[in-house]
């Protein structure tokens, strides 16, 4: 079994394959955070009064609020006065109108991560909004899905170009005084993303978004923001890689999404952040807030997750079923190993007639990692027929790491179903034997086995991005049986 | 000699079970190891094929001269060595077909053939389901996932089928099965009965060897063989019980 045991840590020890650091010139701020930062970061961008007002509205409700603790997860306190609240590449006066104005070290390393811009984008059939940091590099695929009427861009073009949609619905799903990161995100948020499916328009594309940490100390606040009009659909994919850096990173987003009259929204996340080394030193503080809000009738909102990185990863996505007959999804993968803390989940609010709502999660923890899903499925009196189902699993690897799982239910009409199913397993030792039985290595064996447990999730993801999802995974467990 | 056991000793968590288990087996035979509950017979099963909670504590084994013992479990499959297991684990959301071919390639590999692609494959493993009647819904199905019993027992026979091994060793597996099943089993288990191979069956039951006549019996009990014989040392033991071999050692 020692030998074993020692491949099992040799595999587990592999390098963060995307941790490099790009060397451009930033133009930063310094760290710190009050009113003149907020109001600094607000005019770099040129915003409207509204937006300024909006962020300084947040900034001091955020003063007023303490950072959660219920959280299953332990860190050292955070410094909010030593992280750089807005840092961007050092550009030509303005923004760049194609790639060729790109400056080729960022094209480099978006090579580097593998991102499928310039012709690879073309060929996958993927429009790809780049975040380097804080401002949006390159938007790809633009003409085309401006033909259909989408807008596809970043938040910080939204504000220029549609600033009376960005208005309307702004912090109407996830409002500025939401929760301390919510909070936090809402006076500081450098970019993100921006989508507007007009009524009637199937979105002729996968959009797709790849974010980026660069800048040492920086913290990244990302807002996105989709709006599927009346009968509209959208599928969205975010991906997530971040370099090597010793000390902790902050990364607080914000994700809000509206789905009107029968519109669908699929949001499909795979997400790398840099885990941090084997002694669990390093790595990101992912605290995400994202939440969609069924608006409409007969909408349905769907959100898949891929989690393998992150130091710390705090995020539920969430539905919230106000329109009758709505549908909520959550399917999620959640990979903890060596010393990273998970604990993720969803809410799913019943609010409509007839609302319904899946939740699947799949929990794979191993070496010191601790695993968590914390849900809430929560009926009003209002929902006459909600339906709900949940289905929690957890798969442990080796003695030292952990699972827990905290369902909470809310049912307040009677008419309401609510099933929960759940199961903790260790990845069986019965299992890898039948497999090493017929001749398959270990490392193999333990692949197929986690590609198995995490099956119904993978079927969830575009096609495309289902194949990434697996090979991440592989990446981070490989052999990971103790 | 394909299989040679000498003094085989080994403890599970603590205990000793097997305490000194000879035995030769030459490719072309068959064997059956029979014993009361236990008395070893699976502990053997699973030492043969490497699971590492089983400590070996003395003795050898060879497998065609090799040193058996040495190798980890996944060298001993692809050298020729299949265990049909008595409890055959589920693997949820692994596809039968997936599993089965890949085992089946991580063999060529070792033995310097080239892989087997997914259509060829495919006709390999319709062919031998046909032998073991097994129905096409199987190739969509994860490993044993959701199987009866006697699927489970049918499956393991199949996957011995397609590998081909040089050495079966089945644990158990009539048990749980019908009549009809037991003789589907048994044409698939007699379909590899071939001068260059050997089967060791692990068992209960006298019933089996009506279907797959052994050459040799043995009666393994208290970790050690205390009996072998012909096909007739079943029929006895099936009349007299196992008191008598264990009688017969104390006497």
């Amino acid at each position: 079994m020692s030998s074993k045991t020692q491949d099992v840590e040799a595999l587990l020890n592999q390098k963060y394959r995307h941790g490099f650091i790009t060397d451009i010139e930033s133009d930063s701020l310094p760290p710190g955070l009050d009113e003149d930062v907020v109001t600094a970061i607000s005019r770099k961008k040129n915003e409207p009064r509204f937006l300024l007002d909006w962020r300084l509205q947040a900034f001091r409700h955020w003063q007023t609020m303490t950072e959660p603790s219920w959280a299953h997860v332990h860190y050292k306190p955070i410094d909010y006065q030593d992280i750089v609240y807005y840092s961007a590449p050092r550009a030509p006066a303005n923004a760049p109108k194609s790639l060729d104005e790109v400056d080729p070290k960022l094209l480099a390393t978006y090579a580097k991560l593998g991102i499928p811009l310039h012709e690879r984008a073309r060929l996958a059939g993927v429009a790809v909004d780049a975040v380097f940091d804080s401002v949006s590099v390159a938007t790809t695929f633009k003409d085309k899905l401006g033909k259909a009427g989408v807008i596809f861009c970043s938040f910080s073009d939204a504000v220029r170009n549609h600033p009376e949609l960005v208005e309307r619905y702004l912090g109407t799903v996830v409002p500025t005084g939401d929760n301390f990161f919510a909070a936090l995100n809402s006076a500081v948020f450098s970019d993100g993303s921006f989508v507007y499916v007009p009524p009637g328009v199937r979105c002729p594309m996968e959009l797709s978004t790849y974010f980026r940490i660069n800048a040492a100390k920086t913290g990244q606040f990302e807002r996105t923001l989709i709006i599927a009009a009346e009968g509209a659909s959208v599928s969205y994919l975010e991906g997530c890689t971040a370099p090597m850096r010793d000390e902790n990173q902050l990364h607080a987003a914000v994700v809000e999404l509206v789905a009107l009259d029968d519109a669908r929204i699929k949001y499909s996340t795979v997400q790398n952040w840099y885990p941090g080394d084997e002694n669990g030193r390093g790595g990101i503080f992912n605290f995400v807030t994202k939440r969609g809000e069924c608006r409409g009738r007969n909408s349905k909102i769907s959100w898949t997750q891929v989690e393998t990185g992150s130091a710390i990863t705090w995020k539920y996505p969430s539905c919230v079923l106000k329109g009758d007959d709505s549908v909520g999804e959550f399917y999620s993968v959640a990979v903890a190993n060596n010393y990273q803390q998970a604990d993720t989940g969803t809410k799913m609010i019943h609010i409509g007639r007839n609302t319904k709502s899946t939740i699947v999660s799949k929990g794979i923890s191993a070496g010191h990692a601790s695993n968590v899903y914390r849900g809430l499925v929560k009926i009003l009196p209002s929902a006459e027929g909600a339906r709900n189902f949940t289905q929690c699993d957890s798969l442990l690897m080796g003695p030292s790491c952990g699972a827990h799982t905290f369902p909470y239910m809310e049912v307040k009409n009677p008419t309401a179903t609510v099933e929960h199913e759940a199961s903790t397993s260790k990845i069986g030792e019965d299992q890898l034997f039948y497999c090493l039985q017929r001749g398959i290595s270990a490392e193999d064996a333990v692949n197929m086995i986690v590609s198995g447990f995490c099956k119904v999730v993978f079927k969830e993801l575009p096609m495309e991005f289902a194949v990434e999802a697996q090979n991440l995974l592989s990446v981070s467990l490989e052999g990971a049986v103790g | 000699m394909l299989l040679k056991i000498s003094n085989l000793k080994a403890r599970v968590a603590g205990k000793d079970i097997l305490k000194g288990v000879d035995l030769e087996v030459k490719a072309g035979e068959v064997h059956a190891i029979m014993g009361p509950n236990g008395s070893g017979k699976s502990t053997l099963a699973q030492v043969l094929a490497g699971r590492q909670d089983y400590e070996v504590t003395g003795g050898t084994v060879t497998f065609e001269g090799r040193d058996l013992l040495s190798l980890p479990a996944e060298e001993r499959a692809r050298a020729g060595l299949f265990l049909g297991f008595q409890y055959p684990v589920e693997i949820p959301g692994v596809n039968n077909v997936y599993l089965l071919k890949a085992a089946l390639n991580a063999k060529r590999k070792t033995a310097g053939l080239p892989e087997v692609d997914a259509y060829d494959f495919l006709a390999l493993i319709k062919q031998k389901m046909k032998v073991m009647q097994m129905s096409e819904s199987f190739l969509t199905r994860g490993v044993n996932e959701g199987f009866s019993g006697g699927e489970k027992k049918r499956n393991e026979v199949l996957q011995m089928l397609v590998l081909e091994p040089k050495l079966a060793i089945l644990d158990e597996t009539d048990s749980g099965l019908d009549i009809d099943a037991l003789k589907i089993v048994s044409m698939g288990v007699n379909s590899l009965r071939d001068p260059a191979r050997a089967v060791v069956l692990v068992t209960h039951y006298q019933r089996l060897l009506d279907y797959i006549v052994p050459d040799f019996v043995h009666v393994l009990s208290g970790g050690r063989i205390l009996k072998s014989g012909d096909r007739s040392l079943a029929l006895e033991l099936e009349k007299r019980g196992y008191d008598w071999v264990q009688g017969a050692e104390v006497a």
